[in-house]
């Protein structure tokens, strides 16, 4: 578990790099960073400089294959995938393209981030938490809606429920405002500073979203794989 | 069925609504395994078939023993001389022992019309060895020079025959018609049915299939049945035989044993057998590559789903649930149209052939675990990406 010496993460001397001999490209050079308790840190950069993989690696979605990461105390380097798997859970993942299950409707979907952690508690519990979380973020007429049947914007709120109805101690959130209008993409953002105050939850972002940006506690660019700032 | 799922499942039932969401998905891929199903009850059934004729074959007479010449079949062998009856019943265990005849013969019809059977014939007195489909009565009948039985499952009868003779035949009023050359009274019917090479047969006295084979020299004959004396070991029988017959190139064997060679030979050295086995194989096998591609193209198609699943910390053993769930669902969906197709198929092709062709709950017992069994291996086979790759990989 996290202590208060940890903080959530810890990246040390992280280099990571695609394809080998003549066709390998080095996405991240040598990157060290912490990430504080309850705070809200943004990745921000050029396309293709690094964002999207430091987030996955940071994450535990992709193998660390040159120096340290330390997530919630554990490291991930050489991690097991059963330990990985056990850390995953106790983290919310916000994709770009939202990746709803197309079959599910909304509530189901968000249920997904609560029954990932078996059977707890009842049923009847589990849906009322999704119903809820799924009423804050404006979707209460449509929760038994299928993915097919809502709007791009919807579809992103229903993956932030999912993220967000398990309380998970870490936030990764890939451009999550990309398809919400201004007024609910701070909305979104909100919600998850007031997650981070009230639980200690940390959110790492990566956004182009300047209204965001505003919110940050923290900003770290990264241009060519190499951290500028922050 | 959604809500059963989930009872028996005991968590959503994901593979079920997916492919419930997508029907026509679900429709090609119920089509795919019932395709592949009805491939493996075609060639099943061609086989089962095959195998049928030949306990067919044996079932106008019985014995406990048979002499034979040494070839796994019962019609096509060498002739045994008479003196072989006489040398088995003069074994301690042996209570009687008569010649069984068996030949071929083209029966050529008015109408230009030719067909092919198989002969039988058999000392009418011999009633001891009267089979399951010929009564001693039946056998007594044929004393009568030129009197014969005729299959009453004898592959399109109706071209062959008077079906009003046909239907009115007895001793009283036989049915007349001429075989290689002598007339015949038909005063009766058994059921045999039609084989791979031949159209049905026709089973008579001893000495009428002298007469009507005259080819076939005096004293000279195709098997020796036996029956034994009500303490006698069929297997110490058998032993002895062959040990006091070793000079005369022959096999004693138990009438089941005979049967199990005939059927062994033909399965797997035969001509026919081997190509109708290589068909049930390439039938299983084109059968497993389209349950594979069929659940290769589901996993495929939610690829970003399961990479998410993963990225949420679901283990590896919860994807291959859904795939699992899929696979029996699509496996038993696919199975039922599969089964009656292959039903539909064995009375088109029974119909069209005289052959034995049935559905039987023990094959579609047989293919439906197997069709379970190859849609598990084969969702196995499908979620071997996702096991390995990291979900960032996923995504594409």
């Amino acid at each position: 578990m996290t202590s208060h010496i940890d903080p959530p993460i810890r990246v040390e001397g992280l280099n990571h790099w695609f394809g080998a001999g003549e066709t390998r490209i080095q996405a991240i050079f040598d990157a060290s960073l912490t990430v504080e308790r309850g705070a809200l840190t943004i990745l921000r950069g050029p396309s293709g400089s690094g964002k999207t993989t430091l987030l996955t690696l940071m994450g535990s979605l992709r193998k660390v294959q040159d120096g340290s990461v330390r997530l919630l105390g554990q490291e991930l380097r050489g991690a097991s995938q059963q330990s990985q798997e056990a850390l995953r859970r106790r983290l919310g993942f916000i994709f770009q393209a939202h990746n709803l299950h197309e079959s599910l409707t909304a509530r189901q979907n968000t249920l997904m981030g609560l029954q990932v952690h078996g059977p707890r508690g009842d049923a009847a519990k589990q849906d009322a938490a999704a119903a809820h979380i799924l009423e804050i973020l404006g979707l209460g007429p449509r929760i038994d809606y299928l993915p097919e049947k809502l709007s791009g914007g919807q579809k992103q709120r229903v993956a932030i429920a999912r993220a967000l109805v398990s309380n998970p101690e870490i936030v990764f959130a890939d451009e999550p405002t990309a398809a919400l209008d201004k007024e609910a993409g701070i909305q979104v953002v909100r919600m998850l500073k007031a997650l981070g105050a009230a639980r200690g939850t940390s959110t790492v972002m990566v956004t182009h979203d300047t209204c965001i940006i505003e919110l940050a506690d923290r900003i770290i660019t990264i241009e060519d794989g190499k951290l500028v700032s922050g | 069925m959604t809500r059963l799922l989930h009872l028996l499942l005991r968590r959503m039932p994901i593979g079920w609504l997916q492919l419930t969401h997508n029907r026509m998905r679900l429709v090609a891929a119920v089509a795919g395994i019932a395709f592949a199903n009805l491939l493996v009850f075609v060639q099943l059934g061609v086989v089962a078939s095959m195998n049928n004729v030949i306990n067919l074959t044996y079932t106008p007479f019985s014995a406990d023993i048979i002499i034979s010449p040494p070839s796994p079949q019962l019609f096509g062998g060498a002739l045994l001389s008479r003196r072989i009856v006489y040398m088995a019943l003069a074994d301690p265990g042996v209570a009687a022992a008569t010649p069984l005849h068996l030949g071929n013969m083209e029966w050529k019809r008015p109408t230009g019309m030719s067909k092919v059977l198989i002969v039988y014939g058999m000392a009418p007195e011999a009633s001891a060895f009267a089979g399951e489909t010929i009564s001693a009565r039946q056998l007594a009948m044929l004393a009568l020079p030129n009197r014969v039985l005729l299959d009453s499952a004898f592959r399109n009868i109706e071209q062959a025959t008077n079906a009003v003779a046909f239907a009115r035949m007895s001793p009283e009023t036989p049915m007349e018609f001429e075989i290689n050359g002598h007339g015949v009274s038909a005063v009766g019917s058994f059921s045999l049915g039609s084989g791979f090479g031949y159209d049905g047969a026709l089973f008579m006295s001893d000495q009428t299939f002298q007469r009507l084979v005259p080819e076939r020299m005096s004293g000279t004959l195709s098997h020796v049945l036996i029956r034994l004396k009500p303490d006698a070991d069929p297997d110490t029988v058998v032993r002895r035989l062959t040990a006091d017959l070793a000079a005369e190139h022959v096999q004693a064997r138990t009438i089941a044993q005979t049967i199990a060679d005939d059927v062994s030979y033909m399965n797997t050295e035969a001509p026919m057998g081997v190509i109708f086995g290589i068909g049930v194989f390439i039938g299983i096998f084109v059968g497993l590559v389209i349950v594979y591609q069929v659940l290769a193209t589901d996993v495929a198609a939610h690829m970003k789903e399961y990479a998410t699943f993963k990225a949420m910390g679901y283990p590896h053993r919860f994807l291959l649930g859904i795939v699992f769930e899929e696979a029996l669902i699509i496996a038993f969906l696919g199975f039922v149209p599969g089964a009656l197709l292959g039903a539909g198929i064995y009375s088109v092709m029974g119909a069209a052939t005289g052959l034995p062709l049935g559905m039987t709950a023990a094959r579609a017992v047989v293919v439906l675990i197997g069709t379970f069994a190859a849609c598990m291996i084969s969702g196995t086979l499908a979620t071997l990406r996702l096991r390995g790759a990291e979900p960032a990989e996923l995504f594409g």
